[in-house]
């Protein structure tokens, strides 16, 4: 029983856990920028008037939300980096890198593009028409009147998208990037035995990205909140 | 330039060159035949006061002068140009044409001033300082000065229906449009928005107001239209309209509004 909750191991290994947790870090916050990036445009595209880039964005979010994020990483590594030699860098880990941060910002760019739909739905039609009025184009409105009232609406819902971004982390890593926490546990676990002290360690670890992400996008979309 | 209007029924009251020009103007909402062969003459610094019962098309024809609403039939001209369809030209035309709608519309996210200096920086490409200094005195203008700081949500009503007309007058449009702008007032809110309009009507704007007003109308407008079903069933002077329409349609319609 004493052995159970024995966190020796953690504490001998807290360096590798926090490098691990660094690599972590630098992998879901390009990714976050990325992916809200990628996601805006394709919410811009699904309202867009034009129908082929209506129909482009439709396309898009649906294939990417509903390919499962192992898939999408696996072909990123296997097919375009290790068959057909897309390299972002010779070295292999930073190679690595850019690759699970494409796979992770292509795949949650659809969630956030959905989620930012919904906040444009939420905005009246009033003020697209407004906007038009006093002879915005229809980029300028999106940009300077519509996103910005959609983004206030939904900074929850995209906070939950981000949490969801952080843990797939893991799913990324395993597969294309394997130094980050999930990787290092794993290689601990190979080293040490899986313990339960060794495996709460990393959870509270990813509480300790994740809670505070949660916290503030709540206190975020209070404070950003439009009065109508 | 040549004269556009085609017959005694549809030209302008006025000896100004015409403004806005609506000929055969057809619009369908489905099954709905909306506007019915419109033909309408607006002419420079006159003011227009669309009435008649709802649903009768008032507020897309007001709504298709700037294409809010597009037209399946017919032609509309501003200043002698048509009007485009899509695109940067569209822009740049509504840009010329000013709109106040019933619900304000003010962008919920930016203060007033923003509101009002939004337009002529991002359109007009006008610098800020200068157009901070001109949405001030518009804002002064109509009396809302003090309250250039706020946002949207915090004034009333009334203030807030001025704030839209001080950011439709910051382009210097050509003809201003109002889709029943003191329909969503309270009552004690009516005069302060009209009064505005009154001023703006006395200083030569050409107006198109599709409003329940009738003092509005008395006072200011050269021209009442009377609408119903989708067309236009009558057009007069303000006097002549109200006190001896000549349709049935018309003097129904007074009826039942002025008697309460």
């Amino acid at each position: 029983m004493g052995q159970l909750f024995d966190f020796t191991e953690v504490f001998n290994n807290l360096d590798k856990i926090a490098i691990s947790f660094w690599a972590t870090i630098r992998l879901a916050a390009v990714t976050a920028v990325l992916s809200m990036i990628l996601g805006t445009v394709w919410a811009s595209f699904r309202v867009s008037p034009t129908p082929v880039l209506r129909g482009v964005g439709t396309f898009v979010v649906n294939l990417l939300r509903n390919t499962p994020l192992t898939l999408l990483a696996a072909f990123c590594i296997s097919a375009l980096s290790d068959i057909l030699k897309f390299h972002f860098s010779e070295t292999p880990s930073v190679n690595g890198y850019w690759w699970a941060v494409t796979a992770l910002s292509v795949y949650t760019s659809a969630f956030v593009a959905e989620a930012l739909r919904a906040g444009i739905n939420t905005v009246p039609l009033g003020q697209a028409e407004a906007a038009r009025s006093i002879g915005l184009t229809f980029t300028q409105s999106l940009r300077m009147i519509i996103l910005p009232q959609a983004f206030r609406s939904v900074i929850g819902p995209l906070g939950s998208v981000l949490i969801a971004m952080i843990k797939n982390t893991t799913i990324v890593g395993a597969v294309a990037y394997g130094v980050e926490a999930a990787s290092e546990m794993k290689a601990l676990f190979f080293d040490l035995g899986a313990t339960l002290p060794m495996f709460i360690g990393f959870a509270v670890g990813y509480l300790v990205l994740t809670l505070p992400a949660g916290f503030f996008f709540g206190w975020l979309s209070k404070r950003m909140a439009v009065a109508r | 330039m040549v004269d556009i209007g085609k017959g005694a029924g549809d030209k302008g009251t006025s000896d100004n060159p015409p403004l806005v020009v609506l000929e055969n103007v057809n619009k369908h909402f489905g099954e709905l035949h909306v506007l019915k062969d419109i033909n309408l003459t607006i002419d420079q610094g006159e003011v227009v006061v669309i009435i008649g019962p709802s649903g009768g098309g008032k507020s897309t024809l007001c709504r298709s002068i700037n294409r809010l609403e597009p037209i399946d039939g017919g032609t509309i001209l501003i200043d002698g140009k048509k009007l485009p369809e899509e695109g940067r030209d569209l822009a740049r035309l509504r840009a010329d044409v000013g709109m106040v709608f019933q619900s304000f519309n003010l962008f919920a996210h930016k203060t007033i001033l923003e509101n009002v200096t939004l337009g002529p920086m991002k359109v007009r490409k006008v610098g800020k300082a200068e157009a901070e200094k001109h949405a001030m005195e518009l804002l002064e203008r109509v009396g809302i000065g003090t309250q250039a700081g706020k946002y949207p949500a915090q004034l009333s009503g009334g203030q807030q229906q001025r704030a839209a007309i001080a950011r439709a007058l910051a382009m210097k449009p050509k003809v201003m449009l109002f889709d029943e702008p003191t329909s969503a007032l309270d009552p004690e809110m009516v005069k302060e928005v009209l009064d505005v309009m009154t001023d703006l009507a006395h200083e030569g704007m050409t107006m198109i107001v599709v409003t329940h007003e009738m003092g509005f109308a008395r006072r200011a407008a050269q021209k009442v239209v009377f609408m119903a079903e989708g067309q236009i069933v009558e057009e007069s002077t303000p006097d002549e309209f109200f006190t001896n329409a000549r349709t049935d349609r018309a003097r129904d319609f007074l009826s039942k509004i002025l008697t309460h």
